[in-house]
């Protein structure tokens, strides 16, 4: 079978290099009025195609875009994308139209003389300030939103979770009781203690390590993200939430979960994706699968790059307030 | 120079030639060869990302140890995306897309004998030539080439045992790139000096066509920004070999604490990124040059607002400079300069939408010559307007939150400077192959080329795109270890498809433009009804390029279709005939 296809291919590719020769012999260079028609009519099918294309992607892959946002910033985040995209494709509509018909419509006629028109000084301000105006508009819509997003600063009793990464896996610490994580840094690495953290510092005692992340619906949480070794991105697409993972430094960023796993399970378009995905892994004989937010890394960091995962949970508060109070301490777990 | 006598042997003609004709070809030549690697590089991880642990005797055949059983290796696949983003940015879309074009036209189309320095302009192409040798020799060293990213950020490219590529194969792109880093500089400076000292009588700046504009500003940011991008590698290399924290602090790995302490990352990524963004100007902007020469011509209509192009190229430069920081929105740099990265950024689309809108109203009733070049003129300001729209989510520091370093941002840069940049070289080849070689190049195979290519590049990174807004991150050897993408794996196949059938199309122009140099239609002096100066010289090469004296100059380019005048083209040459305005 393998030996069959591939005579077969040579034999297209044969095929193909003796149609690209006689067509080479052709000699024809320079584009006739006959060219000029064909290709003319050639880009006004191609602009069909073009728009067949985004139509079809649109209706075609919409059901594997990420479900709506599971954090309030980041539903701030889906309005302005969306206010984005309208003007995207509004923009691209009109231009590529433009474009084509053009194409088509003043295809090369013998004999006839293009217009001279070289400058038009209305025509050139209205493309400067429409899009500035456009774009400032935009601008400061963003700058709102990113303040919003970026600010932590005004969070009341929020929840301090240090996200830790390392090749190729997450590890989380929660700041306990006193709200507050203990100081770190490679050097204390041993052991148990994989994140270095420092046990003489007293804040350090009650932080509670843990290899997945819970979080409390409707209460903000402060990331805080350290890396023990390369760059990491830890990237949690479900809120709107991304940071880099930097050796050396802590970085931090922040967001309020809005729905639980089980509220976001039982969302319209997640039920649409997972039963699009149930179908393939069914074909495939594998098990099904059931939704879950993830913290995946989007930084390339080494060969298992394309596996650094951690899966989290978002639980009502009081749910979340039980689970947390039978975690052990770090203190109770390094003593172990 | 201008020594017509002067006896040349093989070598100082072919080999260590300083004539800006041969040199250009040189760089053309260097450029298609890196490109095949380049290319046939993306086809094989496309058949890993469509395929994922399918065996392909491709592979097997092509990645010796590199792979088991006919299936790459992760590490392997980072270094092949590595490679392909290294050799396309620099070696195909900034050597060999400015290196022709600004060899070749700058001296011609400025009506000069030749480049300011014959001689630092042999260097410049040999010190690329170098580099692109020890490029591919990095291919085949024991741990692989380097593989941390085209971006090479630290510790990953810093620290062999984070990544095998990081060693050997990182030492020799280091060294690979500062090489191509000045070779860079010796052409820009000569593109500079020649355009500012050499023109010929009348030849203002005014009267220059749009591309020497555009090689001549790209001139200058690739001097403002490439020496940075030398220092973070020497930095680098500092950190590597010895011992130096510049970039490195608290690295813990393989079970020890290395004694980095005070470096940062984030400084290496502005360091880059200085250089990086501007590159992708340096990339775009000689394409933007050639396709508005190109599509004033075949339109038969002057470029529309040829002042406001220029404005435009000038203001692109200069905001290329400052807008770096949008590549690091999520770095961990404060917040607050993320504000002033993104405004900075989304003020580069008012120069963006004047150009593409001064393009369109080129065409517009005109009487449209459908050459090649023409096709891929319009080509590329489809394409440049797809990709560059979807700069406004990524400039925008609250929307690349969500799509940074997935596919969206690889769907969106190849589009508006891959692709885009790509037709832009292609329709400066079919162009001025006249030029360069005598004789055209064969319009039905430029026909079936640009096709299928157009369809198969929308093809490729039109649906990317959704992949990207479904959450999957860029550089992922496989999606297997997540369900939640099980169902990108039907659009990936459709991508690679496409990818494949687009990188066949490229063997219809490498067997039309190889057979035209021996076998193509002998070219006539002005094929194309051209205005600018390069046309007034002979089909023939000759040192010097003009055999008498060089011609004055007595209006712009872009007298197409003058009124009151018969033919629809005016030389640069042809004094104002009584009574006529300049344009």
């Amino acid at each position: 079978m393998t030996a069959l296809f591939y005579i077969l291919l040579a034999i297209v590719i044969g095929i193909a290099i003796w149609q690209i020769i006689s067509i080479f012999n052709l000699k024809g260079a320079i584009a006739t009025e006959k060219d000029n028609n064909t290709q003319g009519i050639l880009f006004a099918v191609f602009g069909v195609f073009f728009y067949g294309l985004m139509i079809f992607s649109f209706w075609k892959y919409s059901v594997i875009l990420l479900p709506e946002s599971a954090s309030f910033e980041g539903a701030r985040v889906d309005n302005l994308y969306m206010v984005t995209m309208v003007l995207i494709l509004f923009v691209q509509a009109i231009t590529q139209f433009l474009l084509f018909y053009f194409a088509f419509k003043y295809r090369g006629i013998k004999g006839r003389k293009a217009l001279f028109y070289a400058d038009s000084h209305k025509l050139e301000m209205i493309w400067t300030i429409v899009p500035a105006v456009v774009l400032a508009g935009l601008v400061l819509y963003g700058l709102s939103v990113w303040n919003d997003v970026m600010d932590s600063s005004d969070a009341e009793n929020p929840l301090i979770v240090e996200v830790y990464a390392k090749q190729f896996q997450w590890e989380a610490r929660y700041a306990g009781g006193d709200n507050e994580l203990g100081r770190a840094n490679v050097r204390n690495i041993k052991g148990i203690n994989t994140m270095g953290v420092d046990m003489t510092d007293k804040n350090a005692i009650d932080d509670i390590p843990t290899r997945e992340l819970r979080l409390p619906k409707g209460r903000q949480v402060i990331f805080k993200f350290r890396s023990q070794d390369v760059l990491h991105s830890a990237y949690m697409p479900h809120f709107r939430a991304q940071m880099n993972c930097v050796p050396g430094m802590v970085t931090q960023f922040s967001f309020t979960p809005s729905m639980t796993t089980e509220e976001m399970r039982a969302n319209e378009k997640t039920i649409a994706k997972v039963e699009g995905i149930n179908k393939i892994r069914a074909e495939k004989g594998e098990d099904p699968y059931e939704f879950d937010y993830l913290l995946l890394c989007n930084k390339i960091c080494g060969s298992s790059h394309y596996n650094m995962q951690m899966k989290i949970i978002v639980l009502e508060e009081a749910d979340f307030n039980n689970w947390i109070s039978i975690q052990k301490t770090i203190a109770e777990v390094v003593q172990e | 120079m201008s020594d017509h006598h002067h006896k040349e042997t093989f070598i100082t003609k072919y080999v260590f030639s300083t004539d800006h004709k041969m040199i250009s070809k040189q760089y053309l030549v260097t450029g298609i060869f890196m490109g095949i690697i380049g290319v046939f590089m993306s086809m094989m991880f496309r058949l890993q990302i469509a395929w994922p642990d399918t065996s392909f005797s491709i592979i097997e055949a092509f990645l010796g140890r590199h792979q088991d059983g006919g299936v790459m290796s992760p590490d392997i696949y980072l270094a092949l995306v590595t490679i392909h983003g290294t050799i396309m940015v620099f070696f195909v879309l900034t050597a060999g897309l400015s290196g022709t074009f600004s060899n070749l036209l700058i001296p011609l189309q400025i009506g000069a004998r030749d480049m300011a320095s014959g001689f630092l302009n042999m260097i410049s192409y040999w010190l690329f030539f170098l580099s692109s040798v020890i490029m591919v020799i990095s291919l085949f060293v024991e741990a692989g080439p380097a593989s941390a990213g085209w971006t090479i950020y630290p510790p990953l490219s810093a620290l062999p045992q984070a990544i095998p590529g990081s060693g050997m194969g990182m030492t020799l792109w280091l060294i690979s790139m500062a090489i191509f880093i000045a070779s860079s500089l010796m052409g820009a400076l000569n593109y500079i000096v020649t355009v500012l000292n050499l023109r010929t009588v009348g030849m203002t700046m005014t009267r220059l066509p749009l591309t020497i504009w555009a090689f001549f500003v790209t001139a200058i940011i690739g001097v403002v920004s490439f020496p940075v991008l030398l220092s973070a590698a020497l930095l680098l290399i500092f950190d590597r070999s010895f011992g130096t924290s510049f970039f490195l602090s608290d690295i813990f790995i393989q079970g020890e604490v290395l004694h980095y302490q005070g470096g940062s990352p984030v400084l290496f990524e502005h360091l880059f990124w200085f250089l990086g963004h501007p590159e992708v100007y340096i990339v775009i902007l000689p394409a933007m040059g050639i396709v508005s020469e190109i599509m004033a011509c075949n339109s038969r209509k002057p470029i529309f607002g040829y002042r406001a192009m220029i404005g435009s190229i000038i203001a692109i430069a200069f905001l290329s400079t400052i807008v770096w920081g949008h590549h690091m929105f999520v770095s961990g740099m404060n917040p607050f300069l993320g504000s002033v990265f993104t405004f900075t950024t989304l003020l580069i689309a008012i120069p963006s939408a004047v150009k593409a809108f001064n393009w369109i109203t080129t065409l517009w009733k005109g009487n449209l010559q459908m050459n090649p070049a023409m096709l891929f003129s319009i080509g590329f300001v489809s394409t440049f307007i797809s990709g560059g729209l979807t700069g406004l989510v990524l400039g925008d520091s609250a929307l690349d939150i969500n799509v940074h370093d997935t596919y969206f941002v690889v769907a969106h840069f190849h589009l508006v400077m891959g692709v885009s940049a790509i037709y832009g070289m292609f329709a400066g080849v079919y162009h001025w192959f006249p030029k360069m070689y005598g004789r055209m190049m064969n319009k039905a195979l430029g026909y079936w080329h640009f096709w299928i290519t157009v369809i198969a590049a929308y093809g490729v990174f039109f649906p990317m795109h959704f992949v990207g807004l479904a959450g999957l991150p860029r550089r992922y050897y496989a999606n297997t270890a997540f369900p939640l993408f099980d169902d990108v794996a039907d659009v990936n196949i459709v991508i690679t498809l496409f990818a494949i059938l687009g990188g066949a199309a490229q063997l219809i122009f490498l067997t039309n433009f190889f057979m035209s140099i021996y076998k193509g239609k002998k070219a006539e002096q002005n094929p194309w009804k051209a205005n600018t100066l390069e046309w007034t010289t002979p089909v023939d090469h000759i040192h010097g390029n003009w055999p008498g004296e060089i011609p004055a100059v007595h209006r712009w380019p872009y007298d197409y279709s003058k009124p009151g005048q018969e033919k629809d083209y005016v030389s640069q040459i042809t004094p104002l005939y009584e009574g006529e305005e300049e344009s």
